[in-house]
């Protein structure tokens, strides 16, 4: 199997970019609340220094053309109904000082509108507010200005406990979107994982489009999928047809000769005739031979290409390999023995390993002598399971083994016997696609062992 | 044996006729799964040899059918197609055994026997020759009580004998009916099997008698 180059994860960048702008829109929340909440506590900290200003100025008369003032109690006494809170204020008239605090931090620039300032007095932040109106005496026009203050102890108090709030409600915000952010990028991979699932389960030769239903933006994807799939199929088939339309185009004709030519030579009698149309047959028979195996090769090869594996019986496989065998074998009154059969399961293309089961047979069988038995095991190792073939005939020639695997390579004992050279070939070939190793020995007494192992 | 052939090459089906006839056998031809479907439907056969491209269907609609009809006839599919992805399909439809083009005679018997071996409840197929009884599926001599298996060339080479009897067989015939065509075996070979042959029937009054410069024939003494 190829693995995917694989980069990033869609669920992971999703969930990344879920959480930072969740944690972007935390701090923003955080943020505006705070200074929302300042301007506000600042804005009823000044109305209140105003209206105790204004209750001030409220009781100013003017008696007599004299400005007399009456301090209310009740306008100070509003500004430190927090403890630790202390107010200041100062009355000034035309600018000369007359009760209060005199060095409490003035407006330059007064207008008849009240206004505040911040300001540090005795140590301490204060907020004050300043304000002043015109009155007729005597004297003529004057100016009564009244300056009240209060240090910020209530208004940091209110403000402490209000970005504490934010704090936990930006919190609180960012757990939720985590949350939902978990769920969004689940619920989003989802269709993702059913189509993989659908893909997935499929059987190794099950080139239908997919079904299952899936979102419009995956409708895409799905798409090419099918087309992809609906292209394989089409070169499977045609592959697969071409080498069975090859194979009947070439069969076909070679099947009249050869049974001509066996009607022919039962009834001739002359011996020159005969012994050529013999001939003539063997020809026949190693051209289709060598067409049969050329055809599996190139099946073989195609096969192998796009291997489609499958839970495969190998104890099964063999018993039926060694069935389908056992008339030609009888024909030469060999025998087959299987011994030890294993049970053994293991992925693979049914087809390629039946074919290399099968070409071992035919080997042992064409070059075991006459009247002798091939022994047939399937043994379960711990890392690998094993089929030995091996035969009574005259074995492998030592210093041709490892030429044997190549393409028309035979070994010198094989003159005499009707072969194409591709055999082993193949067999090396199914093995190879499967894992697996084939291995060419001599038995000890005497013929050849042909094993094949697969990995488990 | 009652052969049907379904195989629509007609040149094809003539050698194989001719060929099977050769064995002494009895040969029905179909070209078509139409015709086929009368055949099988009016006369009982040993042995149906089907071909998979046929022109007015593919062969694996006909051993569905077959099978559903629950006919025990069996079936040997003879097929030019690529071996591979078929093979499974074609076993699968119930098909005894099948077999690539182009056939290998012996073989082709070879696989009879076998299929025909494997039916359970088939009627003996006994042939009684003098004092000699033969069954080939079985592949035993039966001698005044005595029953004697014979191994595969040894079955073969009396089957030859016994469907031709007093006919005179030349060695290199005989040569060529028993080993395959690939083997380069020599004339002394038969002389070995004949043996055989001899000891197994002595003690009846059937013998293989040499007949010099021609071969051997089988005769009741």
């Amino acid at each position: 199997m190829t693995h995917p180059n694989v980069r990033g994860s869609i669920r992971q960048r999703l969930l990344v970019m879920l959480l930072l702008s969740a944690a972007g829109i935390a701090i923003l929340l955080y943020a505006v609340v705070q200074s929302v909440a300042k301007q506000v506590v600042q804005e009823s900290q000044d109305n209140i220094l105003a209206a105790s200003a204004l209750s001030i100025l409220d009781s100013a008369r003017v008696i007599q053309g004299e400005i007399s003032i009456d301090l209310p109690y009740s306008s100070l006494s509003m500004l430190d109904s927090v403890i630790d809170e202390r107010a200041f204020y100062s009355v000034r008239l035309n600018d000369e000082f007359l009760s209060g605090y005199e060095d409490l931090p003035r407006i330059a620039n007064l207008s008849d509108v009240t206004e505040f300032q911040s300001a540090s007095y005795l140590g301490e932040g204060i907020r004050v507010a300043s304000t002043r109106r015109s009155f007729t005496t005597v004297d003529g026009q004057v100016y009564l200005e009244i300056s009240v203050a209060q240090t910020l102890t209530g208004l940091n108090k209110s403000i402490t406990r209000i970005s504490q709030i934010s704090l936990a409600i930006g919190f609180g915000f960012f757990v939720l979107s985590v949350l939902a952010a978990v769920v969004i990028a689940r619920s989003t991979t989802k269709p993702l994982h059913l189509l993989t699932r659908s893909v997935s389960r499929r059987g190794p030769s099950d080139l239908r489009p997919v079904a299952a239903p899936v979102p419009t933006e995956m409708a895409p994807l799905v798409v090419s999928l099918n087309n992809l799939m609906k292209r394989l199929q089409n070169s499977l088939s045609r592959s697969e047809d071409f080498i069975a339309e090859a194979a009947h185009r070439l069969r076909t004709p070679m099947a009249i000769v050869r049974t001509q030519a066996e009607v022919t030579l039962m009834r001739i009698e002359k011996e020159e005739n005969r012994q050529a149309i013999r001939e003539m047959i063997r020809a026949i028979d190693e051209t289709s031979r060598t067409a049969g195996q050329l055809l599996d090769h190139a099946m073989v090869s195609f096969r192998t290409d796009s291997l489609m594996k499958e839970t495969i019986k190998l104890d099964e496989l063999i018993v039926d390999a060694v069935h389908r065998v056992s008339p030609i074998s009888e024909l030469r009154d060999v025998e087959i023995e299987l011994q030890t059969l294993d049970k053994v399961v293991l992925a693979g293309d049914p087809i390629l390993i039946q074919n290399a089961v099968q070409n071992v047979l035919d080997n042992a069988i064409k070059y075991t002598d006459a009247d002798t038995t091939i022994t047939v095991s399937l043994v379960r190792g711990t890392e690998f399971a094993e089929i030995s073939i091996c035969d009574r005939g005259s074995g492998f020639e030592k210093n041709e083994i490892i030429h044997l695997l190549k393409r028309f390579e035979r070994g010198k004992n094989a003159s005499g016997v009707v072969g194409s050279g591709l055999g082993l070939t193949i067999v090396d070939e199914i093995m190879r696609a499967h894992d697996g190793t084939v291995s060419l020995q001599n038995n000890k007494g005497h013929g050849a062992c042909v094993i094949l192992s697969f990995p488990l | 044996m009652r052969f049907l052939l379904i195989e629509d090459n007609q040149a094809l089906a003539n050698a194989v006729i001719d060929r099977l006839c050769l064995d002494g056998h009895i040969v029905d031809h179909s070209s078509d799964l139409e015709t086929a479907w009368d055949f099988t439907s009016t006369a009982e056969y040993d042995l149906i040899l089907l071909d998979i491209m046929l022109p007015d269907g593919d062969g694996r609609t006909f051993l569905k059918k077959h099978r559903n009809a629950k006919s025990r006839t069996p079936v040997i599919v003879l097929t030019a197609r690529s071996e591979v992805s078929d093979r499974v399909g074609i076993l699968d439809l119930g098909a005894d055994d099948y077999m690539i083009k182009p056939i290998d005679y012996s073989e082709l018997e070879a696989r009879c026997r076998a299929v025909l071996r494997r039916q359970t409840g088939q009627a003996r197929n006994a042939i009684n020759f003098g004092e000699v009884e033969f069954d080939s599926l079985a592949g035993s001599l039966k001698i005044k009580d005595k029953r004697v298996k014979l191994r595969t060339k040894e079955l073969r080479l009396f089957e030859v004998f016994i469907n031709s009897p007093d006919q005179i067989f030349p060695k290199s015939q005989l040569l060529d009916r028993l080993f395959p065509y690939e083997v380069e075996a020599s004339e002394n070979a038969i002389e070995v099997y004949v043996g055989r042959l001899r000891k197994h029937l002595s003690g009846s009054n059937v013998s293989i008698t040499t007949v010099r410069g021609l071969g051997y024939k089988l005769e009741i003494l």
